[in-house]
């Protein structure tokens, strides 16, 4: 099985503080990878240097074949790698339909996600079409950010801490939604903190600490172990 | 004061608004966008009027000549913006203020400079075209149809620059790029093009105006810093960044300049600035702007 994303042994840093130490993670088409740690370990640097978002200092990321390090932005989103940030950077003043289709501009990539198979996915988005964004809840600001994402028809989702002060019922929801996207055959790599909500979405995880891989192996041992899990995430 | 007078100070009045609101525009546009005060975009309106004034003397002043002259002018300005954003204003985003002030300040001297050297000292002045050289009359006033062609482009364009920026996918990615331009960037948008664009057609409608200012306004060195000033405070009244706010500011704008000069003859500017000075401690964010 040939790799689709291959971070191989990135170091990145903010100016002088340096965040990750080596950071190595490869995931398979159709995979749902997750990258699990505490806050502050590095699981949104290492989705902001695949991203383009921070250049590694050392390090590549090779996304299938080619060496991605270093590429603007744009340049990777057009490639096949879609990204959910972490704050729900929707575009408030834009209506939903219109950060949808900022979200479908952008990337230039047609496929099978249109604004009314985001809408089958997420229907609550479609009562709001005409509302601006900053008006949504949280949980539906969410929703649109993974929404706008799909609209560029992305091969990879990097989904960085969707569950994050979200409301239970909200989360459940969220997690069937990943789920159903999972089941349609995308790759996902999920960065969360919340082991409940990623163990029940991830092949296989990615366990970060400072900045360091402290573990990896597939998520079945993590869920069906509880004192490992209670030795790597001291929760 | 008889009724007749007081139209013609309105619509002399509302002349003045329309030519502001072209520059000001693209000031405010600029400056929503890309966070970036380009003072040298009353240079860029100078330059406009120096070009119109060059290519009619190359072109023989046909009917046509005029407008061919001022949207050679407007293009040229508009491509020298390409220039100038690509070389330098890049390096500026995201900076202090200081060094944004500081750099297009600059530009501003050098381009001042350069215009000096090129065309000289000496006042030039182009006419109107012949379609447009006639008056109307209009409530026992003469009224020029050249300012009543300037009075409705102006709205003409703000219309379509609304429309633009709110009815289509140009302007929906304009507007994304106004709110974050990293999010952008990373949902597959090359935000540098995006901005390039949003300069160029900024210079573009500078240098429209420029040339469109000639046959009313003789062309002297000095023009640029003159209409900053005045671009400025319009863009003050009507609030940072806002469309609306910069139409309706020049339009206060030119009232209070043409009614206060009646009041105060000699001090034609006080009256604006006062008017500044009352919106900024009233509403430090302008009258259709955002507390930011």
């Amino acid at each position: 099985m040939t790799a689709l994303l291959d971070v191989q042994n990135i170091h990145s840093a903010y100016g002088l503080s340096r965040v990750l130490f080596g950071i190595s993670l490869d995931i398979a088409a159709g995979e749902c990878v997750c990258l699990l740690g505490r806050n502050g370990v590095g699981k949104t640097t290492t989705i902001r240097s695949v991203m383009g978002l921070l250049r590694p200092t050392s390090g590549r990321v090779v996304w299938k074949g080619a060496d991605i390090t270093g590429w603007a932005p744009h340049r990777v989103a057009r490639a096949g790698i879609g990204f959910v940030p972490e704050d729900r950077r929707i575009f408030p003043e834009l209506t939903v339909a219109e950060n949808l289709a900022v979200g479908a501009r952008a990337a230039h990539r047609p496929g099978r996600w249109t604004s009314e198979a985001v809408f089958g996915l997420f229907p609550v988005l479609q009562q709001l079409r005409d509302r601006r964004a900053g008006f949504l809840s949280g949980g539906e600001q969410q929703m649109l950010t993974i929404a706008r994402t799909l609209m560029g028809n992305p091969e990879l989702l990097l989904l960085d801490e969707p569950s994050e002060g979200l409301a239970p019922l909200v989360v459940e929801a969220l997690l069937t939604q990943i789920g159903e996207l999972k089941r349609q055959g995308l790759t996902i790599l999920l960065a969360e903190q919340g082991v409940g909500f990623s163990l029940a979405l991830a092949d296989r995880v990615y366990v970060l600490e400072k900045g360091e891989m402290r573990h990896t192996g597939p998520a079945a041992e993590l869920r069906d172990d509880p004192e490992l899990r209670e030795r790597l995430l001291a929760l | 004061m008889a009724p007749s007078f007081l139209f013609s100070q309105f619509m002399g009045g509302l002349t003045t608004a329309m030519f502001l609101f072209l520059i000001a525009s693209g000031l405010s546009l600029v400056f929503g966008v890309m966070r970036v005060i380009n003072f040298a975009h009353g240079s860029f309106y100078m330059l406009g009027a120096y070009l119109a004034w060059q290519v009619m003397r190359w072109v023989h002043p046909s009917s046509g000549g005029f407008w061919l002259a001022a949207l050679t002018a407007a293009l040229g300005v508009g491509l020298l913006g390409v220039v100038i954003e690509r070389l330098f204003f890049r390096s500026l985003y995201g900076r202090e203020e200081l060094y944004q002030l500081l750099f297009t300040y600059a530009l501003v001297l050098i381009l001042g400079d350069a215009a000096k050297y090129i065309w000289g000292v000496d006042q030039l002045s182009v006419s109107a075209p012949p379609v447009l050289a006639g008056s109307v009359r209009m409530f026992g006033t003469q009224q020029p149809l050249y300012s009543l062609f300037i009075i409705v482009l102006g709205p003409l364009i703000a219309f379509f620059g609304w429309l633009g920026l709110n009815r289509t996918g140009v302007g929906r990615m304009v507007r994304a790029a106004q709110m974050d331009r990293e999010m952008l960037d990373a949902l597959g948008a090359n935000v540098r093009t995006i901005y390039t664009g949003m300069f160029a057609f900024s210079a573009f409608l500078a240098g429209l105006s420029g040339a469109l200012v000639t046959p009313i306004e003789s062309i002297v060195p000095g023009m640029d810093v003159l209409i900053i000033v005045q671009a400025f405070i319009v863009v003050v009244i009507g609030g940072m960044g806002s469309f609306w706010g910069t139409f309706w500011g020049s339009v206060i704008y030119g009232q209070v300049l043409s009614f206060g000069i009646l009041i105060l003859p000699g001090f034609s500017l006080f009256s604006v600035f006062a008017l500044m000075a009352v919106i900024l401690i009233v509403r430090p964010w302008g009258l259709f702007g955002r507390p930011l």
